[in-house]
């Protein structure tokens, strides 16, 4: 026994070299820059220990735009898409003819770069002294007023950005779907057919139980991807994000380090100890509610 | 409840380009009494499904008609001809408890047929003792062997009443054991609901052992229909001999001559008014007798004892197989020392077939 022992950490010492050098020291390190005030990475120097970051950090209103902005984008567009991925890919697996064609077309946006579709979404959405856009044309199609999606109101910005977000992230999901939808044994709505189950009903009580896992695992990775969103916005809004308020948590760490007002690792490892607690959290919620809810 | 069809006909298309349609049920006639347990058997392929999924609803024919006792039930949705199916995997809700599998399909009762929640739990708890499964209501399938999945299967069938209730090869993802016991359970179900029962099977001892009546297919083609003795006593073709008992009919080749039975050289019966020429000549294994001057000589291989059974293998040379079995009583163990053993043959047990369609040509042997 104590022989195996030894051998199955043999086993598993070069993932645990890599994993402890790239992985657990940084983010140690990081925990211990959280706490450091005035950390200099050059010279390898602080003035003293204590809360002062996070207290800095939390009283920072770039800090409180880029929270409130990374909240309003998890919670729009978290839902959105994984409702309308689950639409789509029902929608798909219900039709015969074309369907690989549809689906080529909705995994298209995937292999796309996120800055050529950031610049296409400017072209379409921004206003400027000789074109309104593709959007705002359409908009006045119908009688409404332009409105300057890239440097206008803030709930034209975010209404872009979340619009944005939802289209790039939408293929996986469908991706993900459309194969757990696959996967339910066709015997499932045989039976229900047989038994006169509306289609409704074969919906809510078969389908959607039956791929519930697939759903929370879209829905989990999905909240993690969003609450680290930054290249989007910068797609869309250029690197000064602070000064379009569109920031992000994780662009506002960017910031903090290598942006203009950059130079504080102290405040961004307090900024990025944050993040980490509120990922941390919102899973662990997650995980409590898959728990009643997802089978298996 | 009397099944009828008529004229049943279900062609697929077939793969590819230019391939032929493939006929998966050709021209059925069928007239299932009320309150039987009938049997759809026939090898795998054969479209026993097909035809079973074609009473269901879950295909629908090319041609031909459905009727459930006076209603043609052809154009109706599965969900509206009152038919139960047991699925071959059972196919039970996973995510749902046994008691909520089997509340399932009442639940989907709508307008005047909706039922009040103790109703829908009463009928339930009904369709569970029936199969015997009160005790489990409240687990998962995953948590139940597969004869308890299978028993809840059956409930789910049999909670909303069908007039119909069809099975899929409901017994062949058990064990033997299980097999043996379940199928005494599908019988005491059937002749306590009375509710006409069609199951498929390829298994012919499970046809044999429990239905009143069996179908026997092949290449989607009714071959016989008739109570199991009698399709085994008498069955009309080469196919239907082969496919019933085991261990299985022995084949030979053979001809008539004067009024004689011959297999090979030896003169075996008398079989006064066959006409003259080959034939196939089919012999079950219970047909053989040994006797010290019997027609039939033949070589003598070994002798097994499996259990009650004793067999004797030997071989002749107008037989289709290398080696022929013959089930004799335990009572008088033949002596092979000499290498040859002989046998007579008991009349009711041989058959004759005819060389091109495999038709079995009457003969008496008197």
């Amino acid at each position: 026994m104590e022989k195996n022992n030894a051998k199955g950490w043999l086993y598993l010492l070069p993932a645990i070299l890599f994993l402890g050098v790239f992985m657990i020291y940084p983010l140690i390190d990081v925990f211990v820059y959280s706490f450091e005030e005035g950390y200099n990475s050059a010279s390898q120097t602080f003035f003293g220990v204590g809360l002062y970051n996070y207290s800095y950090v939390l009283h920072d209103p770039y800090f409180l735009q880029a929270l409130k902005n990374t909240f309003l984008l998890v919670i729009i567009t978290v839902p959105l898409s994984t409702g309308l991925a689950l639409l789509i890919s029902t929608g798909l697996s219900s039709i015969k003819k074309l369907r690989n064609l549809f689906q080529t077309v909705y995994f298209l946006p995937y292999v796309t770069n996120t800055l050529a579709v950031g610049l296409v979404f400017m072209i379409l959405f921004k206003k400027t002294a000789y074109t309104d856009g593709l959007v705002n044309l359409m908009i006045n199609w119908f009688g409404g007023k332009s409105v300057d999606f890239i440097d206008g109101p803030y709930w034209a910005k975010m209404f872009v950005l979340c619009f944005y977000t939802i289209w790039i992230v939408m293929p996986f999901k469908v991706l993900i779907l459309t194969s757990a939808l696959a996967s339910v044994d066709q015997n499932y709505y045989n039976a229900a057919r047989i038994d006169g189950t509306s289609k409704f009903r074969i919906f809510t009580r078969i389908t959607l139980p039956l791929i519930s896992p697939m759903i929370f695992y879209l829905v989990i990775t999905g909240f993690i991807g969003a609450f680290k969103a930054y290249s989007d916005a910068v797609a869309l809004f250029g690197t000064d994000l602070n000064a379009a308020e569109m920031n992000t948590i994780v662009g506002y760490i960017y910031d903090m380090l290598y942006g203009n007002s950059g130079g504080y690792p102290s405040f961004a490892s307090a900024a990025a100890i944050i993040l980490f607690a509120i990922v941390l959290t919102i899973t662990c919620i997650n995980l409590i509610i898959s728990k009643k809810h997802v089978h298996y | 409840m009397k099944v009828v069809l008529k004229d049943l006909t279900k062609k697929f298309p077939g793969q590819g380009k230019n391939a032929p349609d493939v006929i998966a049920v050709n021209n059925f006639n069928v007239e299932i009494p009320d309150g039987k347990l009938i049997g759809l058997l026939g090898p795998s392929g054969c479209g026993k499904s097909t035809a079973l999924n074609l009473i269901s609803g879950l295909l629908s024919p090319t041609a031909g008609r459905i009727f459930f006792g006076e209603d043609d039930v052809t154009d109706l949705p599965p969900e509206n001809r009152g038919v139960g199916l047991v699925f071959q995997n059972y196919a039970l809700y996973p995510h749902l408890t046994v008691k909520q599998n089997i509340l399932f399909p009442l639940q989907n009762l709508k307008g005047e047929d909706k039922l009040s929640k103790e109703e829908m739990l009463a009928r339930a708890y009904d369709a569970a003792k029936l199969v015997q499964i009160e005790g489990l209501m409240d687990r998962k399938p995953k948590a139940l062997s597969g004869g308890q999945q299978q028993r809840v299967a059956i409930a789910r069938a049999l909670v909303k009443m069908p007039r119909v209730l069809l099975l899929d090869e409901p017994l062949s993802n058990l064990d033997a054991r299980l097999r043996l016991q379940t199928r005494e359970e599908l019988k005491r179900i059937q002749q306590k609901t009375k509710i006409t029962t069609i199951f498929v099977t390829h298994d012919q001892e499970e046809a044999m052992s429990i239905s009143d009546m069996i179908i026997v297919m092949e290449s989607g083609v009714i071959q016989q229909i008739g109570q199991p003795q009698e399709v085994y006593d008498q069955p009309v073709n080469m196919f239907v001999a082969k496919f019933l008992g085991t261990p299985p009919i022995n084949m030979f080749t053979g001809k008539a001559q004067g009024g004689r039975l011959f297999i090979g050289e030896d003169d075996v019966l008398p079989a006064p008014g066959t006409p003259d020429g080959g034939y196939n000549i089919g012999i079950r294994p219970e047909g053989f007798m040994p006797a010290e001057n019997g027609p039939l000589c033949c070589a003598f291989r070994r002798i097994e004892v499996m259990g009650r059974d004793t067999s004797v293998i030997f071989s002749h040379p107008a037989a289709e197989a290398d080696a022929v079995r013959a089930i004799i009583s335990s009572a008088n163990k033949p002596d092979g020392a000499s290498g040859k053993i002989r046998f007579a043959l008991r009349p009711d047990k041989v058959f004759l077939f005819d060389k091109t369609d495999g038709k079995r040509i009457a003969f008496r042997a008197e």
